[in-house]
């Protein structure tokens, strides 16, 4: 039973480390760290929200940012027409849910393969980006809010205590928020995993067929995968729209679709924690490098080194063609191999399946 | 009589202008082994398929207690009490033999009983020490035997085995035969084997697939005697 | 009768635009089964291609025509010797893999061009019709579509290496079989489906601009056309485009361009959901 001592021991670790820098940081950190590690959290839940559905769901979505900025813009336009944050946060979920639900149905039960999802989903991505990137005309508005087009929508309000609109939550309250719902959001997942459903869509994710033999259904299954994953990503929008005041449309564009693609792969398919730290380490690695910053300098090779798309495509390239099975499975092979010496097993039991 | 547990009418799969199976009429009653026959590309494969919602068949209907289940989904159908063995293992590749068998048992069971239920079905497939590996490096009677205890923890009423003893020893074989008989004792099942060896110690009642449609339907004795099978079947095999 | 004239000129350019985007991406995957996320990028480098000869004085009809389908063809050719020849059967490592392709495309034009739209002015003036003047242009690109489609199918009907590419798309051990060096027909094929793809990208900057993430408006429409066709590269793509490029432009026509867009995106979804292997799939299983 050591396999299941090290996995608990693994889940105390991480509860350690979470509530360790949740508790430390506003104490001790700058303000402006307690904002970067506010988004970093809120872009590890949007990373878990893939790292179930594709890691663990074998579900290719390579439009995960379709959900989150649906989740980012249902809670901008709900809260101008409100005022009041308990509903806006509830549509920002469950709009979200109910469109990944749509999709999922269209594409689940009409059989679609792998691939073809791929480019579904990020087809629908690609047509929301432009489609509410040209809404900027003042015609455009739904309630009191205008959707603002390429120019986004500024000066959201914040977030408040539940019901009770004079009481919004401050920046280090969003610092709390954000890594007490990332750590929630990974031991729900840990459990949701470890429960029957879970073990059901790894499952399906290594044959589906036999499980459809054994009586599962597999539509059903990751249809209900998929929803969950995108009632998480429309949770990480909202938070988004909040630690900003600001959204605009490319929070649904091709890159930030890759980033999460690239979350994932990093980090390592078939692990929860693995995302997480592909998430906050590229996160992490983009902003030393200073790729988030509009390029002053004019030499060359500065461009090159600020330049996000650049970064993360020789990224993901590098990881495709040399690390395909990601950092964390990649290390506990190693780790496996020291452990067992020369001894010839392959472990992990929920390895990725072998893409086709 | 009683009512057939199955029973196919006119049951048909084309392939374009190919008639895999072609107006097939099948009975199985209750509790019943059966074992199917026949030279390769004979349909026993694609007629199993049908049987299992794997393919919806061009024609015709399988009755399965009475209900057309000719197109109905394969989860479906699997609900309703069929199980099959496919001729190349399908299992779980990824998962260790004790989540392959918990994956099949637990879809009837409650959490505790699944438990006990993989416990004694491990115990069964005789594969209680290799209960934590990952069944993609089992070898191919291993995994073999991995299948049959998914099937069998599922508990279905009929049991349809594609090709049970391929690749098996003779000792593997003849426990395989075993276990056959004693599946028989409470389930229904039919059996697609090319061992005549296999299927002189487990059938009573021999059915022979040619071309797609059943050439003769007897007892073992009556086909082993049966010379218009021994020229399509074991004419071929004794040659070979 | 003058405006269905221009409407129908209008529906026809969308149809010739939305084929001359998707072919070189359809070859590629008809071909290779291979879905090529950096297409996009594709098609603008063969926009700053035809820019850049323009600009070193080059004529554009040399530049468009010439010029920007070799210049991407032999990147194409690069990229399929660096990348793509490794993960062969890895159908979604390949699709990630030129996803990081495409980003580093972007990245690296981005640094070299800025951020900025280059425009060259099109050619050809316009044109009376009736009431109504058109640019001259929309005719020339309609004109560069059905030429391209006419020569791959007479490529593909008539020469060996049409041949060898229908053999490969019925069975993929088939280019093997007739003694070809298979490495060297995916290499052909790539560069072939880059340089179509370069071709379209610099026809068509005229009419949009060049700007390094311009691929993002192009490559939507083109997997929905190439994935909406199926299989078959010709009959695909021409049935497809017109399927899509007559919803697009009719529905832009009654409302506005976004919701053109999603009309085109809707009908997609709803036909993949209908035919999940594409138009010729179902029909036409046999054509080219």
């Amino acid at each position: 039973m050591s396999a299941r001592h090290l996995n608990l021991l693994g889940l105390a670790l991480v509860g350690i480390i979470g509530l360790a820098v949740m508790w430390l940081t506003p104490r001790f950190a700058e303000l402006d760290t307690v904002l970067d590690l506010t988004v970093y959290m809120i872009m590890a839940i949007l990373a878990l929200s893939l790292a179930l559905i594709w890691g663990y769901g074998g579900i290719l979505c390579f439009g995960q940012s379709a959900f989150f900025g649906l989740g980012a813009y249902t809670y901008a336009i709900a809260m101008f027409n409100m005022g009041e944050s308990t509903v806006p946060l509830l549509l920002a979920i469950v709009l979200p849910a109910a469109f990944a639900a749509l999709l999922g149905y269209f594409m689940f039960y009409g059989r679609i393969s792998d691939v073809y999802l791929g480019v579904i989903t990020l087809t629908v991505t690609l047509i929301l980006f432009n489609s509410v990137n040209s809404t900027a005309g003042p015609e455009f508005h739904i309630g009191a809010a205008r959707l603002g087009g390429f120019n986004g929508i500024p000066g959201i309000p914040p977030l408040n205590w539940p019901f009770n609109k004079t009481a919004p939550i401050d920046l280090e309250g969003m610092f709390y928020l954000s890594t007490g719902a990332l750590l929630l959001t990974y031991f729900g997942l840990r459990l949701l995993l470890a429960s029957q459903f879970g073990r059901i869509i790894v499952g399906i994710r290594e044959n589906e067929r036999r499980a459809e033999l054994l009586g599962y259904d597999p539509r059903a299954y990751k249809l209900a995968t998929f929803t969950i994953g995108g009632a998480l990503a429309g949770f990480a929008g909202c938070l988004f729209a909040n630690w900003g005041n600001f959204v605009s449309p490319t929070i649904f564009g091709l890159a930030q679709s890759a980033q999460i693609i690239i979350w994932v792969i990093v980090g390592g398919r078939g692990t929860l924690i693995g995302p997480v730290i592909g998430c906050i380490g590229i996160q992490w690695l983009s902003a030393a490098l200073g790729a988030n910053q509009p390029s002053g300098s004019s030499d060359f090779w500065s461009k090159i080194f600020a330049n996000a798309p650049l970064i993360l495509g020789v990224i993901l390239i590098a990881f495709v063609l040399l690390v395909p099975k990601g950092l964390v499975p990649t290390l506990g092979d190693l780790g496996q191999m020291l452990l067992n010496g020369r001894r010839e097993r392959k472990q992990r039991g929920l390895a990725p399946q072998q893409a086709e | 009589m009683a009512e057939p547990l199955l029973q196919t009418r006119d049951l048909s799969m084309h392939f374009g202008g190919v008639k895999a199976v072609n107006d097939v009429n099948f009975t199985l009653a209750q509790g019943e082994l059966r074992c199917l026959i026949g030279p390769n590309g004979a349909g026993k494969s694609t007629f199993f398929k049908m049987l299992t919602g794997q393919l919806e068949p061009t024609r015709g209907e399988v009755l399965f207690r009475g209900n057309d289940i000719s197109h109905a989904h394969a989860h479906t159908i699997a609900r309703m009490g069929i199980g099959i063995k496919t001729q190349v293992p399908s299992v779980f590749d990824g998962l260790s033999v004790r989540e392959n068998i918990w994956l099949a048992a637990s879809r009837l069971n409650s959490r505790e009983r699944a438990r006990r239920l993989v416990d004694e079905m491990l115990a069964r497939i005789g594969l209680t020490q290799a209960a934590d590996r990952i069944v993609g490096q089992l070898a191919h009677g291993q995994r073999q035997w991995v299948e049959l205890g998914l099937v069998l923890a599922t508990d279905p009423e009929l049991i349809l085995l594609d090709e049970p003893a391929a690749g098996m020893t003779h000792e593997e074989v003849q426990k395989t035969a075993e276990l056959v008989r004693e599946i028989n004792r409470t389930k229904a099942l039919i059996v697609v084997e090319h061992d005549m060896q296999f299927i002189r110690m487990i059938a009573k009642q021999v059915t022979v697939f040619n071309r797609g449609s059943i050439l003769v339907e007897d007892s073992v004795e009556n086909i082993l005697r049966n010379p218009l099978v021994r020229d399509i079947y074991l004419g071929k095999q004794a040659a070979a | 009768m003058d405006l269905v004239a221009l409407l129908a000129i209008q529906v026809l350019y969308a149809i010739a635009s939305l084929a001359l985007i998707s072919v070189g991406l359809a070859i590629i995957f008809g071909m290779m089964r291979v879905i090529n996320l950096a297409h996009g990028e594709f098609l603008m480098l063969g926009g700053y291609a035809a820019i850049v000869a323009t600009s070193h004085g080059i004529s554009i009809w040399l530049s468009m025509l010439v010029v920007a389908p070799i210049v991407v063809g032999i990147i194409g050719v690069v990229v399929e010797r660096t990348i793509i020849r490794f993960l062969y059967g890895r159908m979604i490592d390949t699709m990630l893999a030129t996803w990081g392709l495409s980003l580093l495309l972007v990245g690296l034009t981005t640094a070299i061009f800025g951020n900025t739209t280059v425009g060259i002015s099109a050619p050809l003036g316009s044109i009376q019709i009736g009431a109504y003047r058109t640019s001259a242009y929309t005719l020339f690109v309609i004109a560069v579509a059905v030429v391209t489609l006419g020569a791959i199918f007479a490529v593909m009907r008539w020469t060996r290496l049409g041949l060898i590419a229908r053999g490969t798309m019925q069975n993929a051990n088939m280019a093997a079989a007739l003694g070809v060096n298979p490495p060297r027909v995916y290499a052909v094929t790539f560069g072939v489906g880059a340089a179509l793809s370069g071709l379209a990208g610099a026809v068509l900057a005229p009419v949009s601009g060049v700007f390094p993430t311009i691929g993002v408006a192009y490559v939507a429409k083109s997997f929905i056309t190439v994935i909406g066709g199926g299989a078959a590269i010709l009959s695909g793509t021409v049935s497809a485009s017109a399927l899509f490029g007559a919803i697009n432009q009719i529905a832009t026509f009654v409302t506005t361009p976004v919701f053109g867009e999603v009309a085109l995106l809707a009908a997609a979804i709803v036909l993949i959901r209908l035919l999940p292997q594409g138009i010729t799939g179902r029909f036409f299983r046999r054509g080219l």
